[in-house]
């Protein structure tokens, strides 16, 4: 699709629709979001700029191979369970810190889950969507 | 509600098997996608469908009140379409690739498996 | 008892998959991390065997959620023996891939894959809920998937395709058998379903379900009537990637049915019959395919379904001293057929062929080598000192004691089966005279490989050789703790208690 209303607008969404990602990611908590949706989201709007502006536009905005994003939301999630281990709880158990932390909220593992999700997440559906690409 | 549901879902199952016991490749994922939302509606059917506030306790009270849904079925029916869409994503690009390989869409064509070799 | 480190073998293998990831350029930094990683692992699993053995079962509720509402993981002798079985095979396939594995499928990713396998295999060994043992299905096949196409040959594809399939239709299976017993009970814990659905008043909704986990988990372990795709795809993998899948995955599938006819549905007589004749005629066609094949690898897969048929007829007859048999045939199994797909790979190195016709003197060309090779072959006949006969003398023993003659006959039948196929298979690839094979181009032959892949192959097929004599030789500790094993199986009450505490 190369129409100029579509590829302005694209260039504007990009930036909305991961804010809004993160948005999603960070309410999750209590209201209806999280990780996967969240991740989803910001994937979603690197598929709508590559519709708009093709692939080849879009890998060369995302830098580095999204495929480098697994490991690293991989073990962040990993970190965030294991870490009420050495605190004596089990596996996955929250930890949250006493005070809240202004704007965010109270800041606990769950969060740094949730995050480690969300860049998996990216990190899978862009890969499966350039592969699938590719070849198309 | 119920019954709907009910109706739904034996549709789903019927419409999935039938689906995968044809010979295109295609055909056997798109079967196999509408199993597993069969057994996704199956699980949020038997989870007892009410009509109940949502399973979160407000911060003026210390237990639930009043009639509330099941959190349960919910959490299982996301996983469940989480691990699904891995698995499609998976068998999609595996079928584009056999069609590259071998070049047919016939599940009837791919019997290299049985070679004597 | 609790105890907050009865993940770790889980947790870590995890911690080893996205370290490989970040090495993903260098090559031979991931067959380091892989090897040091799996020993790690190793050790790990058995400290929590030791644990178990000394202290009874363990248990933990991850997040701190209590019990029958959160997911718990119970670590009991069986589990904890067959996390140690995974951690000794996933050791020895390691160290066979670092030997064996191309580097095209390195790049690929096959050892984060790998040790992501093994995480699923010990997550579903571990696990006490019936909706986390789907999770780790789930995760084990999708690895399984991802390793079965790496490289992507014609074959492979096809095997891959059928193989995708049906195990996708045993999820869907298992997933709507699940949502039944939630529907029924309304509880996923699996010490808490034992209780919960001794009251359910439905009886025939509760036979309903147990057949859908008879045929989901059916397909996975390969019974009777289900088991076609595992001929079709076991023998297109590279050989590590055989080895890992014929000595581990079809026996997740087995360790499941164990578990729930168990502890969920005790086997009425109705169910145990159904059970026992699926095992006979799973003995009776998987040995009877092995018969006619030609290629090494399909004669081994034939033969995992048959001996599936060993396990299964445990269950059927329930008493405990045939469980233990099961058991003790389960853990024998699991060595032998991750070191025969190995064995098979090292002849393909030497040949350039796994078609018995053509293959021939390999004792006269190796002696030491053919030596070591027979271990893991006459293991798995059974003759007497090795491990596979005693697992079958307890299982005939049960057979005696509940006076099921039927049995005792298929199980002498798919020995003997057995015998005779793995002494055809010695003749032809061993003892008849050889023809010089042509050469050819794409292979890499083991006389050009660097000394330290030839050691990995050999040293790895050494190392499950020593562990099955080892069986073997020790079986009477073995057999104890088969026993003890049966023994909670058939009375799980000290798994309800460890679970629930009451």
């Amino acid at each position: 699709m190369k129409t100029l209303i579509f590829k302005t607008a694209s260039a504007y969404l990009l930036p909305l629709l991961l804010l809004f990602s993160v948005f999603i990611l960070l309410r999750g908590h209590y209201l209806p979001g999280g990780g996967f949706v969240g991740g989803l989201m910001a994937a979603i709007a690197f598929v709508i700029h590559s519709f708009a502006n093709g692939i080849e536009r879009t890998k060369n905005i995302v830098k580095f191979h999204p495929g480098f994003l697994m490991p690293v939301g991989l073990l962040l999630a990993l970190l965030a369970g294991a870490l009420p281990l050495l605190f004596g709880e089990t596996f996955m158990t929250g930890l949250w810190m006493k005070q809240a932390v202004p704007v965010i909220g109270s800041v606990g593992t769950a969060l740094f889950f949730d995050t480690g999700v969300y860049l998996v997440v990216i990190g899978v559906t862009l890969t499966i969507i350039f592969t699938i690409s590719e070849g198309l | 509600m119920e019954i709907l549901l009910v109706i739904i879902i034996g549709l789903l199952y019927a419409a999935g098997i039938y689906m995968m016991l044809r010979r295109s490749l295609v055909k056997l994922i798109i079967g196999l996608i509408l199993l597993g939302n069969g057994a996704n509606l199956l699980i949020f059917l038997l989870g007892k469908i009410v009509k109940g506030k949502p399973p979160i306790i407000e911060e003026t009270e210390k237990m639930l009140g009043e009639l509330y849904a099941d959190p349960v079925p919910q959490a299982l029916i996301l996983t469940a379409i989480v691990i699904s869409f891995g698995l499609q994503a998976f068998a999609i690009i595996l079928i584009k690739r056999a069609y590259k390989v071998v070049k047919t869409d016939d599940l009837d064509e791919m019997n290299a498996t049985d070679e004597d070799l | 008892m609790n105890n907050p480190f009865i993940v770790l073998p889980v947790i870590f293998q995890l911690f080893v998959a996205v370290i490989l990831m970040f090495s993903w350029n260098s090559k031979n930094l991931q067959k380091l991390i892989s090897v040091i990683g799996s020993l790690i692992a190793l050790l790990i699993s058995l400290l929590l065997l030791i644990q178990v053995r000394q202290e009874g079962i363990q248990s933990m509720q991850a997040g701190g959620w209590m019990a029958p509402f959160g997911i718990t993981f119970v670590a009991d002798t069986f589990s904890a023996l067959l996390v140690l079985l995974t951690a000794i095979s996933g050791l020895a396939v390691s160290v066979f891939s670092v030997g064996s594995i191309r580097n095209a499928r390195v790049k690929f990713g096959y050892f984060p894959i790998l040790h992501l396998l093994i995480m699923g295999l010990s997550g579903a060994f571990l696990t006490g809920d019936i909706f986390n043992l789907y999770v780790w299905f789930e995760i084990i096949i999708i690895s399984s998937f991802v390793l079965l196409t790496i490289g992507g040959e014609k074959a492979q594809i096809e095997g891959a395709i059928k193989y995708v399939t049906m195990n996708l239709l045993a999820s869907v299976i298992f997933l709507t058998a699940i949502a039944i017993l939630y529907g029924l009970t309304g509880s996923l814990n699996m010490a808490d379903l034992s209780l919960q659905i001794a009251q359910v008043e439905n009886r025939g909704l509760v036979n309903v379900t147990a057949i859908l986990f008879l045929i989901g988990f059916g397909i996975k372990s390969a019974v009777f009537p289900l088991y076609f795709w595992l001929p079709a795809s076991y023998h297109t993998p590279p050989p590590a990637i055989s080895a890992i899948f014929g000595g581990l995955l079809t026996k997740v599938g087995v360790y499941a049915l164990l578990r729930v006819f168990s502890l969920i549905f005790v086997p009425d007589d109705f169910l145990a019959s159904v059970i026992a004749i699926l095992a006979m005629l799973t003995m009776l066609t998987g040995g009877v395919g092995a018969l006619i094949q030609n290629n090494i690898r399909k004669v081994f897969s034939y033969l995992i379904i048959c001996h599936i048929g060993f396990m299964l007829a445990g269950l059927g007859i329930y008493s405990t001293i045939a469980i233990a048999g099961a058991i003790f045939y389960l853990v024998h199994d699991i060595i032998v057929k991750t070191n025969l797909f190995m064995v098979s790979g090292l002849i393909f190195k030497f040949k350039g062929t796994y078609s018995m016709r053509l293959l021939g003197g390999f004792y006269k060309d190796k002696p030491l080598l053919s030596l070591l090779m027979a271990v893991p072959l006459f293991s798995l006949v059974g003759i007497p000192p090795l491990s596979g006969f005693w697992g079958k003398l307890m299982l005939i023993k049960g057979a005696i004691a509940t006076s099921n003659i039927l049995i005792i006959a298929f199980i002498i039948l798919g020995s003997f089966l057995t015998l005779f196929i793995i002494a055809r298979m010695w003749a032809a690839v061993f003892w008849k005279d050889g023809a010089a094979l042509p050469k050819k181009k794409q292979i890499k032959y083991f006389e050009e490989l660097k000394p330290l892949k030839r050691k990995a192959m050999i040293s790895s097929i050494a190392f499950l050789s020593l562990i099955s004599l080892a069986i073997g030789f020790g079986a009477e500790w073995i057999m104890q703790m088969a026993i003890h094993i049966a023994e909670n199986l058939m009375d799980p009450s000290a798994y309800i208690q460890a679970v629930l505490g009451i």
